[in-house]
């Protein structure tokens, strides 16, 4: 686990740079592109996490609105009586153990109930929500007030995603990582060389559903005002979804390449169009999936691929022996 | 070699709804011993093989390995007890090399090797099995031997006490034929416990101690090859009854 190919060494140099560089954003503007700069860093975290499991799994997972309101609704409950970090770390918990439960009842399902059933969910959890805050409490909704700014979330974020992607790193080099690879290939095959198939997808589904817990923690300031409605959004669900898939699935930082160009647009056409965004977000998806059927990341594979190809076969290689 | 059985059949039943694919069927097979499970199409051989292996679970009936009921356990649980397969429509893993299809075999199974020893261990059996420094080679575009030979080589990366080899010699051709059937030799020289699911006869007779003869779910004949093949209730159920 010590040794690092140069390959290696480049990437973290890279990643390193691009951290560094992002991080000093709110330093040059604390207006419009920071807060455009939160949106890219939440969609980042969202998608990388959706990614880690929906990438070798290929369940294409609706919950992602679940798992960020249940971050947010905790810091809404918690805000006045704990301090701030712990929650993060509650509502990965939470979200964890509702993805654990999720997991075990649902991963046998495959395809589209799998789809079906994770949406539903979500639908579930926000319906739930709402009847006992309307029932058992005053307000539909919860305050949170805190003294951080867009600045303060952003660099948590930031940090978040960080650590994100170091864990789908670890993630990658390890038995689990192989393992995904391994059932991704081929299902029975997997479960006859040892691998408990079930086990497996949903330790990655928790992992990703904390993750996604935990980013709906650090936006809950944001929003000031929480209500179902705006926590248990499920546009969230479905943009992680096109953006994940507009950048590439295949590997860890392949989403990236959809959230940021997908962001600005959305971001673009909502302030220049008012009245037409979902027609035009909507025209803009379906030239993205005729134009790019693998993603960017297909057409930058594509595009390397005369002379990648000898030395992509051959670097396959020591990543599984390490 | 001892004379106790690894693995023990006992009155194992499959039925699908009405169909019964294996029909109270009993046999043993004893440490070092490679036994040819042989018979007609259709006559339940995969079916015994997927119930071994745990791909499926019996309707009833008992399945010991070395004295500890398997059957009913889930397939990666029979694996990591050490029994390991091929499969008869060959099953590669496409998107890894043949070394990683190999040690997909060693990591979690019987044994668990992890590393540096996994890949040493995994190029040993490549070029064990006739595929030497071809580890790092896409495995999508190999033709159908080395798929078969990459897969064996995945089977016994996991040093199974049992190894099922569904049909393994299928589909090759000739100067194939006899290059498989040598490894499979090679395997049993090394006293490794083999139950082969097979329908080339010649090989069944160069190397099998032993048959087992299934024809429509029941067990008909148990035996040395030679006996197995001249009795009656054989010769019938692979060329039919006698119109006379």
């Amino acid at each position: 686990m010590t040794r690092f190919s140069e390959k290696e060494q480049r990437v973290a140099a890279f990643a390193l740079l691009g951290f560094g560089a992002a991080a000093a954003i709110p330093l040059v503007d604390d207006g419009y592109y920071l807060s455009l700069s939160v949106n890219i860093a939440m969609y980042a975290v969202l998608c990388t996490a959706w990614t880690l499991f929906s990438g070798p799994t290929h369940y294409i997972s609706l919950a992602t609105a679940a798992f960020f309101g249940i971050g947010t609704y905790t810091v809404g409950l918690g805000i006045d009586s704990l301090p701030f970090p712990l929650l993060l770390a509650i509502a990965g918990i939470a979200a964890a153990i509702l993805a654990g439960l999720v997991g075990v009842a649902t991963l046998r399902l495959s395809g589209v109930y799998f789809v079906i059933f994770t949406l539903g969910l979500a639908e579930l959890v926000r319906q739930v929500v709402t009847w006992l805050q309307t029932n058992f409490t005053t307000s539909v909704g919860l305050y949170v007030f805190t003294d951080m700014t867009e600045k303060h979330i952003f660099w948590m974020l930031l940090a978040l995603a960080a650590i994100v992607y170091a864990t789908g790193w670890l993630i990658n080099r390890s038995r689990l990582g192989f393992a995904m690879r391994i059932i991704g290939n081929d299902e029975t095959v997997a479960r006859h060389v040892g691998i408990d198939v079930a086990r497996s997808k949903v330790i990655l589904f928790m992992v990703s559903g904390a993750f996604i817990g935990i980013t709906g923690a650090i936006l809950a300031p944001r929003f000031a005002y929480v209500e179902p409605p705006s926590a248990f959004n499920p546009v969230i669900s479905f943009q992680v979804v096109i953006m994940a898939l507009l950048g590439g699935t295949g590997r860890l930082w392949a989403p990236l390449l959809g959230v940021i160009p997908f962001t600005i647009l959305f971001d673009r056409i909502s302030s220049s169009f008012p009245n037409h965004t979902s027609l035009l977000i909507g025209v803009a998806f379906m030239a993205i999936v005729y134009f790019l059927p693998r993603g960017v990341i297909g057409l930058i594979e594509d595009l390397r691929k005369p002379r990648a190809s000898k030395a992509g076969a051959v670097a396959q290689v020591p990543e599984a022996a390490e | 070699m001892t004379g106790r059985a690894l693995l023990s059949v006992e009155t194992v039943r499959k039925a699908f709804g009405g169909l019964v694919a294996v029909n109270d069927v009993d046999f043993t097979v004893k440490q070092s011993e490679l036994i040819g499970l042989i018979g007609p199409n259709g006559s339940g051989k995969t079916t015994m093989m997927n119930l071994i292996s745990g791909a499926l679970k019996p309707t009833s009936g008992t399945i010991r390995l070395d004295g500890e009921a398997i059957s009913g356990l889930p397939a990666h649980k029979i694996s990591q007890r050490g029994v390991a397969r091929t499969f008869q429509l060959v099953r590669i893993l496409p998107s890894l090399s043949a070394v990683e299809n190999v040690i997909a075999g060693a990591v979690f199974g019987h044994i668990r090797a992890w590393g540096d020893d996994a890949y040493r261990e995994a190029e040993v059996l490549l070029e064990r099995v006739g595929l030497g420094g071809r580890g790092s080679a896409p495995t999508g575009s190999m033709t159908y031997i080395d798929q078969k030979r990459l897969e064996l080589a995945r089977a016994l990366a996991s040093n199974p006490r049992l190894l099922l080899l569904d049909e393994w010699l299928a589909g090759l051709n000739p100067s194939e034929l006899k290059i498989g059937i040598e490894l499979i030799r090679d395997l049993r020289e090394d006293g490794r416990t083999i139950i082969m699911v097979e329908h080339v006869m010649d090989a069944i007779r160069s190397l099998c101690d032993r048959c087992v003869v299934m024809s429509s779910g029941v067990k008909i004949a148990d035996g040395s090859v030679h006996d197995v093949l001249n009795q009656p209730e054989v010769v019938t159920a692979y060329l039919g009854a006698d119109d006379a």
